[in-house]
């Protein structure tokens, strides 16, 4: 067998996707699952309607606001009128071309990348899509999951296809086995740290080896969520026996013999022995240990047993005074122990880590404890089914006993969005994905870690190593 | 969209690397149903400071920079979010070429989509377009989309890549949408065979119990 016949698992997809092929190599591909929200749609929808134009598969879309909802009680409605307006909007045009809708107080309703796989709506061998750019988490099942703009939206929702050339083909490697207290947050944050925030441009990441497959769905899906912060517009994992049970029984997916024959071509998607990859990387689950950010980009991360760089580390004058910016806009000092770096807020949630399992991981560190004097401290669950999930097995009592406060399903303080902010200058220990300056309201330091890790600093008032507490 | 043929203009430089999506637009800016008046919250964190006033060092406060029609950046400009209105806001304060050598993939094809042109040049021509920036309204550069070329203030032109399919969308103005439509037929043809082949793809109906 030739080994240009031997196919990468986003290869498989890619080619069963293709409808049409533009004769510069641009294809015309399938999107199977369209996953939409209402920040990054109305233009998409102006577009559609002044150009007369239906949703071509409504039944192939699913709609959910997320980004602008409030997470303390909304059943009076939305306070902030920008957002209500937003929110109105996006309800009347989804009634209008008539998309499937869960509304903000329905218990499926959740985040985006929270809700697709949770309801059997993102499956192997997919293309999926979402205006919003961590549509790479659903990679986790084992489908093509990116991110687009609204007018890639608006061309979905009009073609159920998108104009795109394939991209490279890149594997991760991770070896061994974690030590305690490492989580899927810390593999993705020390994958980051080695190839850099632009590392992945261009790129489709395949997750591979040990570490990986031991991981839990929710664990993968935190990797495969943050792999646009390593530059790459998606990232997948092989579908397993894991993957196969997560998906078994879920509302959306396939039922009886229908799920038998899709397992059947499941089983025929991980990646071919000898496929060939365009760049691949390498790591030792053993070497890695709880990791957190201490500047502006993802990259800029380290084990909580490290320090703040030094300036002096900076390779020029360019990288000198973009360092000296980070440290400022952080209020760091070079050279400071991690652990020594004090928190004003604490933020569990994100479409990072939001899952059930992220919230037992927090509340394993919360149970008996308390959150230190002076620290706001905050859990937001990813969907309302997860919020019910967490309530039977009394895990909201564990977080709010411990001085946690226990919210609705949204994208919370991951955006400066919706009434969770952190203020000007406070420091906030973080699960969400990115650490960029105003990320989470203007001014604000964010260090993003585990779930557990952010349980431990909530507990302490300082960044702090979880494996004290195990 | 706006064709994009030749564009003469000042250039204004941005030596930073990885500038993000929050920074070009933070989020507070994207709760609008329209495209139009982003413009006053591009790069809102460089431009302002805290108590709203102008951080007078920022390129874009400066004369002639604030009449900006080029930006020239270092590596990985628009990393981060899908957020289409961090093109919108360049293109609303009068930005429609972005130079850097190397870009978020969103960012990039969002981009295109608007009539904004990123163009990829290695790092020191970069730095030498940041130079010939420097020299202010004396120097203009040009940017010849047909040709392929930027034209330095010297007259010296540097040769960029160009997607051809890309290149004559932006040249004509041509929005995607209209492109696709053209293989409506395949697209029905695709369906057609997949609905025959793997019946079990699932589709959305909102009568599922919640489990
Ligand atoms: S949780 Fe944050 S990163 Fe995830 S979809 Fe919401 S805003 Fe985007």
């Amino acid at each position: 067998m030739a080994e240009s016949s031997k196919r990468t698992l986003f290869d498989k997809i890619w080619n069963s996707h293709v409808v049409d092929t533009l004769p510069d190599g641009t294809c015309v591909l399938y999107i199977d699952r369209h996953i939409i929200h209402e920040v990054t749609t109305p233009q998409a929808f102006e577009g559609l309607r002044a150009a007369h134009r239906p949703v071509r598969r409504p039944e192939a879309t699913i709609a959910v606001v997320d980004h602008n909802i409030p997470t303390t009680d909304r059943s009076q409605g939305i306070d902030e009128p920008d957002s209500r307006l937003q929110i109105e909007t996006f309800e009347a045009n989804v009634a209008e071309f008539g998309v499937p809708y869960f509304p903000y107080t329905d218990p499926r309703q959740g985040i985006v990348h929270v809700i697709g796989p949770e309801q059997g709506m993102s499956l192997p061998g997919m293309t999926i899509v979402c205006g919003d750019s961590h549509t790479s988490t659903h990679g986790a099942m084992g489908a093509l999951a990116f991110g687009i703009g609204t007018s890639e939206v608006e061309h979905v929702l009009a073609t159920q296809t998108m104009l795109q050339k394939p991209s490279r083909n890149m594997r991760i490697t991770v070896d061994g086995q974690v030590g305690p207290g490492v989580s899927g947050k810390d593999l993705i944050l020390a994958i980051i740290g080695q190839i850099g925030a632009a590392g992945g441009t261009g790129h489709v990441i395949e997750y591979a080896g040990e570490a990986i497959r031991a991981l839990d769905m929710a664990g993968r899906m935190t990797v495969c969520n943050m792999s646009i912060e390593a530059g790459a517009r998606a990232g997948l994992i092989a579908p397993d026996e894991k993957t196969y049970a997560y998906i078994k029984g879920r509302p959306h997916a396939p039922h009886g013999e229908a799920f038998e024959q899709a397992l059947a071509w499941w089983r025929t998607l991980p990646s071919d022995e000898g496929a060939l990859y365009d760049r691949e990387v390498h790591l030792d689950a053993a070497t890695i240990a709880p990791m957190v950010t201490w500047g502006t980009s993802p990259e800029d991360v380290l084990a909580i047993t490290g320090r703040v760089p030094l300036l002096e580390s900076a390779a020029d004058g360019a990288a000198r005074e973009a360092l000296a910016r980070k440290f400022d806009y952080m209020g760091i000092t070079p050279g400071t122990p991690l652990a020594e770096i004090g928190v004003d807020v604490v933020f569990i949630g994100s479409c990072t880590n939001s899952r059930i399992e992220d919230i037992r991981a927090a509340a394993a560190i919360a149970r008996g404890r308390k959150v230190a004097p002076g620290v706001r401290a905050l859990v937001v669950p990813g969907s309302g089914l997860v919020k019910q999930q967490a309530e039977s097995e009394g895990l909201d009592r564990i977080l709010t006993e411990a001085g946690f406060s226990w919210r609705e399903a949204g994208c919370s303080m991951c955006i400066g969005m919706n009434p969770d902010k952190v203020a000007p200058g406070e420091r906030c220990a973080s699960t969400s994905n990115r650490n960029f300056e105003g990320r989470q309201g203007p001014g604000a330091r964010t260090h993003l870690l585990s779930p557990a890790m952010a349980a431990a600093a909530a507990i302490t008032g300082h960044l702090t190593d979880v494996r004290e507490f195990l | 969209m706006q064709p994009f043929t030749k564009l003469t203009g000042v250039a204004a430089a941005l030596p930073i690397s990885n500038v993000d999506t929050d920074k070009i637009i933070p989020a507070r800016f994207l709760k609008i149903i329209t495209r139009a008046g982003l413009g006053k919250g591009l790069f809102d964190p460089l431009r302002y400071r805290p108590d709203g006033s102008e951080e007078p060092g920022f390129v874009l406060n400066r004369e002639p920079y604030r009449h900006a029609k080029i930006l020239i950046a270092h590596e990985n400009f628009g990393c981060g979010s899908s957020r289409e209105h961090a093109p919108w806001a360049l293109m609303d304060f009068g930005i429609s070429c972005v130079i850097a050598p190397s870009f978020g993939d969103i960012f990039f094809n969002n981009s295109m989509k608007n009539g904004l042109l990123p163009i990829r040049l290695p790092r020191e021509i970069c730095d030498l377009l940041m130079a010939d920036a420097a020299q202010g309204d004396n120097a203009r550069l040009t940017i010849d989309l047909h040709a392929q070329v930027v034209v330095r203030p010297n007259g010296e032109e540097i040769h960029f890549e160009m997607d051809p399919l890309r290149k004559h969308l932006l040249l004509n103005g041509l929005d995607d949408i209209g492109q696709t439509l053209q293989h409506a037929p395949a697209i029905d043809r695709y369906e057609t065979a997949r609905q025959a082949a793997q019946p079990w793809f699932p589709t959305t109906t909102l009568t599922d119990p919640a489990p």
